[in-house]
């Protein structure tokens, strides 16, 4: 195990380095099932990282495609005929106060207090729950005030940006959920801290993307 | 050594380990302060949407949006994923698809910008 935390750099100069991936490696070992992969690191973790990495393409893509296409719509309602920035302001910091419960279920799971990590996943999946209430409301207002999906350029690229990333936080939604229930069936002890880990860096990575969001889609003139 | 012996002996490596990590892990306190300086600093984005603020910044106020930005993002990839204190591995890969990305599609809107 200390082998392992050396051979792979999470060394001894940087305090609190290489947290989960020495979390996962204790698991394994506690149950006999020490593996070591070519690289030294959790192979799930890893992936999880080279998804989110991967995930930054689409979200470019989907950012590139509506700052092209806002302002070349026709007809129709524009940006600033429909954005209600206070709201949006709201729901982004719901969005954005999510990031601290979950890594503060992480810190209590790791702490081994399995009572408050339940009430921070919860926490976590109520304010995403929250957020996604908050942009089907705002979609909906959209929708009386005349922008469908198909009304013009700047609706179409609008509608699948935040459309995709809702969808990202309806997943994340499920899985903090699928957590809270294996967590009451004690199949999440705190030898499981990285399967927590990674599910939170996934929720942390949509909360990056709707910082970019909020910024370049609503805010910025 | 036995099989048994060399599992017991990663067990007792496990947990110290485990113990060492709950010393190492930034403290929830460290996690509260970054949540309530991304709160301030959203805060101050959404200020500029004053026409006061707006018209005070003038030039600026797009480039301060994007430098606003750039701190949130960052703070909560270093600290709330851990990419501070993590393997160097992650740093590289989430940034490389980072960077990817950027180049692609800004290369893509200069294209757009030039032929249009």
């Amino acid at each position: 195990m200390a082998d392992a935390t050396t051979e792979t750099g999470a060394g001894e100069d940087q305090p609190g380095m290489g947290v989960a991936h020495a979390v996962g490696e204790a698991v394994h070992a506690e149950v006999g099932g020490e593996h070591h992969t070519s690289t030294g690191l959790s192979n799930e973790k890893l992936g999880m990282w080279v998804f989110l990495g991967s995930d930054c393409l689409l979200f470019g893509g989907l950012i590139s495609t509506y700052l092209l296409y806002r302002h070349r719509s026709i007809g129709g309602p524009g940006p600033t005929d429909v954005f209600d920035i206070p709201f949006t302001s709201v729901s982004s910091f719901v969005l954005l106060m999510s990031s601290l419960t979950m890594v503060l279920a992480l810190s209590a799971l790791l702490r081994g207090d399995i009572r408050r990590n339940r009430i921070w996943l919860l926490t976590t999946a109520l304010l995403g729950a929250t957020f996604i209430a908050g942009q089907v409301f705002e979609f909906t207002a959209f929708k009386r005030e005349g922008l469908g999906y198909t009304t013009n350029l700047f609706s179409s690229s609008f509608y699948t940006l935040t459309g995709f990333h809702g969808v990202h936080v309806t997943l994340g939604i499920l899985m903090l959920l699928s957590l809270f229930v294996m967590s009451l069936r004690g199949n999440l002890p705190r030898e499981r801290a990285e399967t927590v880990e990674i599910i939170g860096l996934y929720w942390h990575f949509v909360d990056i993307v709707w910082i970019i969001i909020f910024t370049v889609v609503y805010l910025i003139p | 050594m036995s099989v048994t012996t060399e599992q017991e002996s990663h067990a007792e490596e496990a947990a110290a380990e485990v113990e060492r990590l709950e010393h190492e892990h930034p403290r929830d306190f460290l996690y509260v302060q970054i949540a309530v300086i991304l709160a301030v600093l959203t805060a101050a984005e959404v200020a500029t949407y004053n026409q006061d603020v707006s018209d005070a910044l003038g030039d600026f106020q797009i480039p301060s949006l994007l430098l606003l930005m750039c701190i949130k993002f960052a703070l909560v990839i270093m600290f709330f994923m851990h990419l501070r204190f993590d393997h160097r591995l992650f740093s590289w890969i989430f940034v490389g698809g980072l960077v990817l990305a950027v180049g692609v599609y800004i290369a893509t809107l200069l294209t757009f910008q030039y032929w249009t």
